[in-house]
């Protein structure tokens, strides 16, 4: 009933092949960006702004990102964490070198510089696969933390290698540092996520985002109709790792606006993000961002239920949140192995039919 | 994106619940972000224990400061820097603004150090922290008195000095520091390196990774070294991992010191009797014979209101949360009285800790004679006297012994390093440092 398709003619090739073929797709999707582009910055503050929302679009990006390279690729990888870093260190030298560059050449160029590290290590994809390549993508977290941790360079020579983001400005708006304004900082990340979502929507269901879809089917198979291995794979690590590294600035230059490697970009990162993907959902657009705000908002949900809403102690409530976090995780793992995003289609399905059984 | 929106909306409604409840006569809200879970909550336990304790005697006992009830609520933060930010946001504005913040992580404190620099709140960061905030015309919200971790590393070298007989013994002498690899660890190297070009020791650096499980090719390089003496900047389990490394490749305790960070019981406790003789610096005494440690007893744990065990109050670490609550509460009680009002604000109270002074005679109404040293905090100098001792762990009495006098500060070491550090921060962030007439 609500999702019913009968009646929604296609009467040209655009109209079919459109990235949301279904008229109430799209008005959801208009409704919520009208929400979060015009009402949300009306009433946002600061705790929304750097515990609510900045925390779930950085993720809500890198899990794109990584999404791309496990999902529709079909390459594991643990480096998330490591590329992240590349994104935010980058990110700092940049505009401490050239404190004049407007911030969103800055991340963009972050972005170049991460898809570039993140070919470097993509590389060893071409020869080994699943568990294997994931533990040569774990040695490349530990390098590039150490590395960043190392080499004095990279935090600019200071005692402790704490990175701090100075204040910059876009179109006279302060977009980081502690002055600017909550709605300011949210716009601006916000507008990098819509952004990067559209375009990641259409590399998935172009000739690109086929290529990639082959060879996570089947390698063999796709190199014997054509799909070149390398190419596909090495763009695949680029494009992932672009998205991470973007994320991965927005983290420090817009939400932290400081940042410690060994702390903000350790291992535990690369796992948070590899389970958004895969709580959300493997290989989907919509999985990636069910999966952050599943695992990042979730937390801070169930803190402020029982410590603000039932007066629990704030560390008995910080336990419980651990338990009833694997709980929910393991439940929906078992209700819907092929994550949020099916749960979701599920759900649609069943709505073209409400609320007639047949 | 419909479950987006549910989120979204169970969000708002269990943020909505707290700030519906807040109303009533006016309180000193004092949050304190706690970490009672993740890696570091051995450490964390016993300082939040102390730090509650002491917030909840002066309710107990004198029905608040001057006769405003402390309103304590504790936020966790699991020694995590988001979940800090996280905790700072939610608590700042609650039941009417918070008057101040103490970490205990130096982390969290990088990153809270622009924020409540911007929303104006004092920040409180007692022997850890930015040690360049010491300037207090570049930051005059930050507080991290009676001691910085530079003047604690010139502490100890003044006491290894002693030790060896003198200054200028410590020529070709071999020093390593097995530092937590992070910007806490990190914070004594440059000391310690223009210490090293001064007096000609040699400095070698050993750094820990986080959390700091994994030491033995760190204390396989001191067993083949053999250094004439170990420092250690650890925090949480690397602490008792460290000691315990050192026991096994059988490095001389009395030849190791430790930060005041490195120096509780839950860290020498572990290694047992090859424990015993271990150095560390500190910033007050150890041990529960205090009055102020009676009426603790009398007023909260007879009565069933001890945040903690009984058994612990006293510990190191619990007497250094009952000191950052002591200074706290006092400069309240100076803000009051410069300000002469009852209401005070977070400004008032940065003021209040800016003309702070506690001296001997203080300390001693307070039931506290004896337990560490006089403090006067000015507008510039936000870091105080500087004073550190060396304590040395008796595993047999399982008690920790002051055994130095009070070393001071070494200015003409720290004095140059914390100018040029401050000034780059200022040059960084756009502050003109302001000036004290």
């Amino acid at each position: 009933m609500l999702y019913r398709e009968a009646g929604q003619f296609k009467t040209s090739y655009e109209a079919d092949q459109a990235v949301f073929p279904i008229r109430q797709d799209r008005w959801v999707i208009a409704v919520v960006l009208i929400v979060a582009l015009a009402a949300v910055p009306l009433v946002i503050e600061d705790y929304w702004t750097n515990a609510v929302m900045l925390p779930f679009l950085v993720y809500a990006l890198a899990a794109l990102g990584l999404n791309i390279l496990v999902g529709y690729c079909g390459q594991i990888s643990l480096g998330t964490g490591g590329f992240m870093a590349v994104g935010a260190f980058a990110a700092f030298k940049l505009t401490t070198m050239f404190p004049g560059m407007n911030l969103i050449a800055v991340l963009l160029l972050s972005g170049l510089v991460t898809a570039g590290v993140g070919v470097v290590f993509g590389l060893p994809s071409l020869r080994i696969k699943g568990f294997y390549l994931a533990v040569a993508t774990l040695a490349a977290q530990f390098f590039l933390v150490w590395l960043f941790n190392k080499v004095e360079w990279f935090y600019n020579y200071n005692a402790t290698g704490q990175i701090t983001m100075p204040p910059r400005e876009i179109f006279g708006f302060l977009v980081t540092g502690p002055a600017a304004k909550p709605a300011v900082k949210y716009l601006f990340a916000l507008s990098f996520v819509i952004v990067f979502a559209v375009v990641a929507k259409n590399l998935v269901r172009g000739r690109i985002g086929r290529m990639w879809m082959s060879i996570r089917d089947m390698d063999i198979a796709a190199e014997l109709i054509g799909v070149r291995p390398l190419h596909s794979k090495l763009s695949a690590f680029a494009v992932s790792s672009f998205y991470i590294g973007v994320a991965g600035g927005l983290l420090f230059t817009v939400w932290l606006g400081a940042a410690e490697v060994t702390e903000a970009f350790g291992i535990d990162k690369s796992f948070l993000v590899l389970f958004m993907v895969i709580i959300g959902g493997l290989g989907s657009v919509l999985g990636s961002f069910l999966g952050a705000g599943f695992l990042v908002l979730m937390p801070i949900l169930l803190k402020n239920f029982m410590v603000g809403g039932l007066g629990i102690s704030p560390v008995v409530a910080k336990h419980v949140e651990i338990t009833t976090m694997g709980v929910l995780i393991i439940l929906f793992l078992i209700v819907e192995p092929h994550g949020l995003a099916r749960l979701w289609q599920i759900t649609k399905e069943k709505l073209r039919l409400w609320p007639f059984p047949y | 994106m419909k479950l987006k929106i549910f989120t979204t909306l169970l969000v708002a409604a269990a943020l909505a619940l707290p700030l519906a409840a807040s109303a009533g006569a006016y309180e000193l809200n004092v949050p304190s972000l706690t970490y009672r879970t993740g890696p570091y909550a051995p450490n964390g336990i016993p300082f939040a224990n102390g730090y509650a304790d002491y917030w909840n005697l002066l309710n107990e006992r004198d029905g608040g400061i001057e006769g405003i009830k402390i309103n304590l609520f504790e936020c966790e933060t699991a020694y995590n820097t988001q979940q800090g930010v996280e905790c700072y946001e939610n608590t700042k504005g609650q039941n009417g603004g918070s008057l101040i913040y103490q970490p205990l992580s130096t982390g969290i404190t990088y990153q809270l150090i622009p924020k409540v620099t911007e929303d104006n709140i004092p920040l409180f960061s007692m022997g850890y922290g930015r040690t360049s905030a010491a300037n207090g015309k570049v930051f005059p919200w930050i507080f991290n008195f009676p001691a910085t971790y530079w003047d604690g590393a010139t502490a100890i070298m003044q006491y290894v000095a002693d030790r060896e007989g003198g200054m200028d013994k410590l020529k070709g002498k071999k020093v390593a520091l097995v530092y937590h690899n992070s910007a806490y660890g990190k914070e004594p190297i440059r000391t310690l390196e223009v210490m090293a070009a001064k007096y000609g020791f040699e400095l070698q650096l050993l750094p820990v990774d986080h959390p700091g499980q994994e030491q033995k090719a760190t204390w396989l390089q001191v067993r083949k070294d053999r250094p004439d003496w170990v420092l250690l900047w650890g925090w949480g389990v690397m602490n008792q991992v460290a000691i315990k490394e050192a026991a096994s490749v059988r490095y001389p305790m009395d030849h190791f010191v430790g930060i005041w960070w490195s120096a509780s019981e839950n860290d020498v406790l572990p290694a047992g009797d090859e424990a015993n003789g271990y150095l560390a610096a500190t910033v007050h005494a150890a041990g529960a014979g205090f009055p102020l440690h009676q009426d603790i007893f009398k007023f909260l744990y007879d009565k069933g209101k001890g945040a903690g065990e009984r058994e612990r109050v006293g510990e190191v670490l619990y007497n250094r949360g009952v000191l950052a609550a002591m200074w706290t509460a006092e400069a309240m009680r100076n803000a009051m009285k410069i300000h002469k009002t009852k209401e005070i604000t977070p400004a008032m109270l940065r003021d209040g800790f800016e003309t702070l002074k506690v001296d001997e005679k203080r300390l001693a109404e307070l039931g506290l004679k004896g337990f560490t040293y006089g403090i006067e905090i000015t507008c510039a100098n936000h870091s105080g006297p500087g004073k550190a001792a060396i304590q040395q762990w008796d595993a047999k009495a399982k008690q920790w012994n002051i055994i130095s006098k009070f070393y001071d500060r070494m200015d003409e070491i720290t004095g140059p390093l914390i100018e040029e550090d401050s000034a780059g921060f200022a040059k960084e962030s756009n502050i003109t440092p302001r000036s004290c007439g």
